[in-house]
């Protein structure tokens, strides 16, 4: 187990402006999160499902890895991840709408089932932790190229680790364990990043497991294991570029664990009233991930208040844009639903 | 030609592939040294190391998953799964990811994935090392099931799966292993998925099989035609997903009688399904029963050699369900 501490702060090297594209990438997935809610008190998408709250230690995994690259495997609450991995406010839309042109998945998945080929984000499904072996099966794929020379160690324009994301209430699944292991026997490139927000819809987390920390469980598997303010931009960071770093190296996996949480109802059916209180929930808004993380950049001098208004506002503008565009864009034919069921090529 | 065991041509099929192609590897429990439990793997370790023939954790969901995560990103794993008993804890990853992971993305990511497992009862396995799961998976839109009876077809299916960008479930009947012989090309050959196969030509009535089944259904045929004149087709299904209708319906429409014989427990079998597509399609050239022969609806094939010879579906039961089905 690592403790911040001990991580080398490869935060302190980000450059002032990567830490603004940042700060950007959490507002848009702010606002665009927040619209999305809007949108389906209106009646006009059926479900959503939230990155409130998260963003700091998603927008922190995009950045730790080679964006666009690496192969991720994400969960539905990942929207900020997915967005700074370049997938566009747009595209989210197009699914929340379940339109023909959404690129996740031509409208037949329900919306955050974030998808890209050209970004390397992988489809998954919507039941939780199926996706932590397909991320340890990409990180195998990726260690059998390297050991037969079918990819050269440092070459950056191919992927040299897979990250995926879980919730901590999903880390109870069998799935999650055998993943682990395979992660552990092979050492492979891999990294899960748990987002550990207390609560499974109503559960929390003590009905999980009698561990205090979900990356407790590292030694079991024989993996690295490491524990980091999730709301915290820079913690999230270097835990997780340090996470990078022993992938590349050859070092093996980690369990890396993000306190945080999620101030918002699990998703647009849930009414979170009937299991916390009202104050656990105000105690963690004034955590907030962006105010945070808006308050540092200004207090080392990077920004000042009208620039995170100015951010904001550009947030705002883009998201109305993505919005218009998505409402023009057309519904899939009904028989659309009969296509690509049997891949007819093989594509390498 | 050589003559083969159907798991020498098995085992031919996968050294091919893994000298074909360099993204082609092996795994699951016991493939490494041990050469599986059944040796379907065995000398490939030698041949090819352990980076590419890999003894998997015990643990079967993962070894799919790890499967899944490796085809889409572009490698082509042949999984193992020791027993097909065995398979469901990968039931989830097989059914709810492989099989739906094109279809969800729209067409944009496929699993090229075999999942071999060795099926079925007769030797002394009891309820758990007996099992015929086809059913479970012939159901699911996105998969592939391929279940041979011959050494030839075994070899030039099981290439072809290697080769197909799409999840294919590939059943092994294990009673046949050593016990089904047949000649099989010397050169390079696939046999596509899908097509059915006339083991025996006749226009009496049709037998539909498949595996152990169809290898046993031809050795009927062949006893009903010498002692008591009855001509019985053969239609060896091979492919039970996607099905090959056309051949189905074409025997049926030449005979009008249809037998379907399968070792699986009688009720929602996949003889079900052949028997439901003839009457939907060729009601008009019904001229008997549609009738199954299967094993009994108990929850697994019984160890004592007397019940399991009572559960299992054998060339004499298939000879006499045949005389019946030509006497109505
Ligand atoms: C296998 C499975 N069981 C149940 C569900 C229903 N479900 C969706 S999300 C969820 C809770 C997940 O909690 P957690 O893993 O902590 O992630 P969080 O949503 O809190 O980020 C449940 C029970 C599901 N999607 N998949
Ligand atoms: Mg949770």
């Amino acid at each position: 187990m690592t403790t911040a501490a001990e991580t080398r702060s490869y935060a302190a090297q980000l450059t002032r402006d990567t830490l603004i594209e940042m700060y950007r990438f959490m507002v848009v997935s702010r606002r665009l999160d927040e619209r999305a809610w809007a949108l389906h008190r209106q009646g006009k998408i059926a479900f959503h499902i939230s990155a409130i709250g998260h963003e700091a230690c998603q927008v922190a995994a995009a950045y730790a890895i080679n964006r666009g690259v690496d192969y991720v495997f994400p969960y539905y609450r990942d929207l900020t991840l997915a967005l700074a991995l370049g997938s566009a406010p747009q595209d989210f839309l197009l699914g929340a709408f379940g339109k023909a042109t959404d690129p996740y998945s031509g409208g037949r998945q329900m919306p955050s089932h974030f998808s890209s080929r050209a970004l390397n984000i992988v489809s998954g499904s919507s039941s939780v932790a199926t996706q932590i072996p397909h991320a340890a099966g990409a990180a195998f794929a990726i260690k059998y190229r390297l050991q037969r020379g079918l990819q050269a160690p440092d070459d950056a324009t191919q992927p040299r680790l897979a990250l995926t994301c879980i919730g901590e209430g999903s880390t109870s699944q069998g799935e999650w364990y055998e993943a682990m292991n395979w992660a552990g026997v092979h050492r492979l490139p891999f990294i899960c990043l748990v987002q550990n927000n207390y609560y499974a819809i109503s559960v929390p987390y003590d009905q999980q497991s009698a561990l205090p920390n979900v990356a407790d469980r590292a030694p079991a598997f024989g993996v690295h294991g490491v524990v980091f303010d999730g709301n915290d931009v820079l913690a999230s960071y270097d835990a997780l570029r340090a996470a990078v770093e022993r992938a590349y190296r050859g070092e093996g996996a980690t369990l890396a664990e993000a306190k945080t949480y999620r101030p918002v109802p699990h998703s647009s059916d849930d009414d979170d009233r009937s299991y916390r209180t009202r104050e656990e929930v105000e105690e963690w808004k004034r955590k907030d991930p962006i105010l945070r993380f808006g308050s540092t950049l200004m207090e080392r001098g990077l920004l000042r208040q009208d620039d995170l208004n100015a951010i904001d506002a550009q947030a705002r503008a883009e998201v109305d844009a993505a919005l218009r565009d998505t409402l023009a864009a057309p519904d899939p034919a009904p028989e659309d639903a009969l296509g690509a069921v049997y891949a007819t090529e093989d594509t390498p | 030609m050589t003559e083969m065991t159907l798991i020498q041509a098995i085992t031919a099929a996968m050294d091919e592939e893994l000298a074909r192609d360099e993204r082609v590897f092996i795994t699951g429990e016991d493939v490494g040294v041990r050469g599986g439990v059944f040796r379907a793997t065995m000398g490939l370790i030698e041949k090819y190391g352990p980076q590419r023939v890999v003894d998997s954790p015990l643990a079967e969901l993962s070894i799919v998953g790890i499967g899944i995560g490796a085809a889409v990103v572009g490698l082509r794993p042949i999984c193992e799964i020791q027993f097909a008993d065995y398979i469901f804890p990968a039931f989830n990853q097989i059914v709810g990811e492989a099989a739906r992971f094109y279809y969800r993305s729209n067409g944009v990511w496929h699993v090229p994935l075999v999942i071999r497992a060795p099926y079925g009862g007769g030797v002394g396995g009891g309820l758990y090392h007996s099992q015929s799961v086809e059913a479970f998976f012939a159901h699911v839109p996105g998969l592939k099931v391929v279940i041979p009876s011959t050494p030839h077809d075994a070899k030039g299916l099981l290439k072809a799966a290697v080769r197909d960008p799409n999840p294919v479930l590939f059943f092994e009947a294990k009673k046949g292993y050593r016990s089904i012989r047949g000649d099989v090309p010397d050169g390079e050959y696939l046999v596509p998925i899908g097509p059915a196969r006339i083991a025996r030509e006749g226009d009496d009535l049709t037998v539909y099989a498949y595996g152990m089944m169809a290898h046993y259904a031809t050795i009927a045929a062949d006893m009903v035609r010498e002692q008591d004149g009855i001509h019985a087709e053969v239609v060896d299904l091979r492919t039970l997903l996607p099905l090959d209708r056309e051949t189905v319906l074409a025997s049926y429409r030449k005979t009008g009688k249809a037998l379907i014989v399968y070792e699986d427990n009688l009720t929602g079998g996949f003889g079900a399904e052949i028997a439901a597509l003839l009457a939907e399609h060729a009601f008009e050239h019904m001229d008997g029963p549609i009738r199954r022969l299967a094993g009994p609806d108990v929850p697994g094939v019984p160890f004592a050699h007397s019940m399991q010879e009572f559960f299992m579906p054998n060339p004499e039961k298939i000879a006499h369900a045949i005389r019946d089905l030509a006497a109505y």
